[in-house]
């Protein structure tokens, strides 16, 4: 494995980009649950979930990325140890807002399982679409024609 | 007075269980997502090592595997918020 290989375009990490997308573009419909739910403190704490989701999908594609660049062993160590400080970031990130007046607990718990849920469900479907039909994979728009 | 007491080390109590219970639940439901990840990351690493070629692929489908495995100890962490006391 080269480091030519984990260049800008990692598939993990273009991966982690199109989920922070599709996040963004659901986004609407969970604040609003969270609304509907607990009114300001929801709208935060949903605001907050989707986050730490987005965050935790950031977070895991980066360390595969860095880790593959160094060796196969070395992505194995770094995805466990990275596992585990994602998990303590999302506990100690939940610990320090828990007792703010504004948090609440149901639209967060609802938000972070449904939308982490849900947007690999629809990632997988977009990635299983491109490999079984390649040729209607989405184009990378090109930067060649710039040039005419 | 030792009723009152006795009511308020019982609270007291239930709050330490509680705190105990939300933190062995969240560990032990970390446990089957560790074994599953180690898993997958295991299998991947051995089909980039005998076909490098395909490791795109296989690094596009292991991390979706990881997520969804991790997925799992999500929910651990949600007990575990609604656990606290």
């Amino acid at each position: 494995m080269s480091a030519a290989s984990t260049s800008l375009d990692a598939p993990e990490v273009s991966i982690a980009r199109d989920l922070a997308r599709r996040a963004l573009f659901i986004s609407p419909i969970f604040l609003l649950i969270g609304v509907a739910i607990d009114g300001v403190g929801g709208l935060i704490s949903s605001g907050l979930a989707l986050a730490l989701v987005a965050f935790n999908f950031f977070l895991g594609a980066k360390i595969i990325s860095r880790a593959i660049a160094i060796s196969l062993n070395t992505l194995y160590g770094a995805v466990l140890f990275g596992y585990l400080i994602r998990l303590g970031l999302m506990a100690v990130a939940v610990l320090i807002v828990r007792n703010a007046d504004w948090f609440a607990t149901v639209p967060f718990a609802i938000t972070l399982l449904i939308t982490h849920l849900g947007l690999l469900i629809w990632e997988t479907k977009h990635v299983s679409l491109s490999l079984a039909f390649p040729g209607v994979m989405p184009a990378k728009p090109s930067t060649d024609n710039f040039q005419e | 007075m030792l009723n009152v007491l006795a009511e308020t080390a019982t609270g007291e109590m239930l709050e330490g269980l509680k705190a105990i219970g939300a933190g062995l639940g969240y560990g032990l439901a970390a446990i089957g997502p560790g074994i599953g990840i180690g898993t997958v990351v295991g299998n991947a690493i051995s089909s980039m090592a005998r076909q490098p070629e395909s490791a795109g692929m296989v690094r596009t489908t292991m991390f979706l595997g990881i997520a969804f495995t991790e997925a799992l100890a999500l929910i651990g962490f949600v007990v575990f918020i609604l656990l606290l006391p």
